[in-house]
């Protein structure tokens, strides 16, 4: 498999699961643009890639503000050409319990979790039917199918994320463009090391592979549909979990 | 320079893989030159990259024809 010649944007990919999709659809070819929220970040992720000896570099870009993303598709456009894979990964949780959650907290989750990825993917799409070829992988959760407690505002986005594909992917089959969502489940990130001890230990009970998956594990998933190989697949949530849940 | 109508045209081909000759001021994008939705959204985005011009939801929806597109960017430009 080779991605040669095409760019891939790929959000939030200054550590965890979004740099282990970088990294690895930068091993398979392809210039990898990565966006950070702060410059430093940015810089980080054209360090680590050049480091490995992959082609791309990073990018400020707040995928909440759609100023900010049409910046950033801009200087994409002119730095390396249009972007025929998207990977949209950039998230953040505001946990809480529903009685206790704030309107802040849920339009935050749901403009960074879900609005973004209308934003961008509708960016990157004019260059896509262009090519009659494109990629576009949103990054949901294995909360979006089961729901989780204190997380209505994150489920709720996720959720919307993997129907928002469904669409996607029936408006623009024709064009050789499919969309699909990858749901992770516990995976070994920053985002599950907030959890205790004992939350920890809940959550290893539930899942029958009987520990954290790797970021890895899920670039690897990521990567197989961006491949040509993977051309008929299209609306689909692939699931990587560890057998936790199975749709 | 080429004028509107030939560019116009030439766009009309490009985006829905029709011959010059199937191309009349009368056809309809949709009846006679077998747009669907998508095409014809494509198309409107292809005629504003050419004539550097924004056209309207609202506006882009009754352009129907070659000739309206013509007289549209004519009136736009």
């Amino acid at each position: 498999m080779s991605l040669e010649g095409k760019v891939a944007l790929v959000t939030g990919a200054t550590r965890g699961i979004g740099q282990a999709i970088a990294h690895e659809l930068a091993k398979h070819g392809a210039e990898v643009v990565g966006t950070a929220t702060s410059a430093e970040g940015a810089e980080s992720i054209t360090s680590g890639l050049q480091a490995a000896g992959y082609k791309g570099y990073g990018i400020v870009m707040n995928v909440a503000e759609p100023d900010s993303i049409e910046a950033g598709l801009k200087q994409i456009a002119e730095q390396s050409g249009a972007p025929l894979i998207l990977v949209n990964n950039a998230g953040i949780t505001r946990d809480n319990l529903l009685m206790r959650l704030k309107d802040d907290d849920w339009s935050a989750v749901l403009e960074t979790n879900l609005s973004s990825v209308f934003r961008t993917s509708k960016a990157v799409l004019r260059g896509m039917a262009k090519a009659r070829w494109g990629r576009i992988i949103n990054i949901s959760s294995v909360v979006a199918g089961m729901g989780n407690p204190g997380q209505g505002n994150y489920c709720a986005a996720k959720a919307g994320v993997e129907g928002f594909t469904r669409s996607l992917a029936k408006e623009m089959s024709n064009r050789g463009i499919t969309a699909n969502c990858v749901a992770p489940g516990f995976i070994d990130t920053d985002m599950t090391k907030k959890l205790d001890d004992k939350q920890r230990e809940a959550m290893l009970e539930i899942i029958p592979a009987g520990r954290l998956g790797e970021p890895g594990e899920v670039a690897s998933v990521v990567a197989f549909l961006t491949s040509d190989g993977a051309a008929y697949v299209t609306g689909e949530t692939i699931h990587v979990n560890g057998g936790m849940y199975m749709g | 320079m080429s004028t509107v109508e030939e560019r116009v045209k030439k766009i009309v081909c490009e985006q829905l893989g029709v011959k010059e000759s199937e191309v009349q001021n009368s056809s309809s994008f949709v009846e006679d030159l077998g747009a669907d939705s998508l095409d014809t959204v494509e198309l409107v985005m292809a005629l504003e990259e050419e004539f550097e011009t924004e056209i309207p939801d609202e506006e882009a929806e009754k352009l129907g024809t070659v000739q309206n597109a013509i007289d549209y960017i004519v009136a736009h430009t």
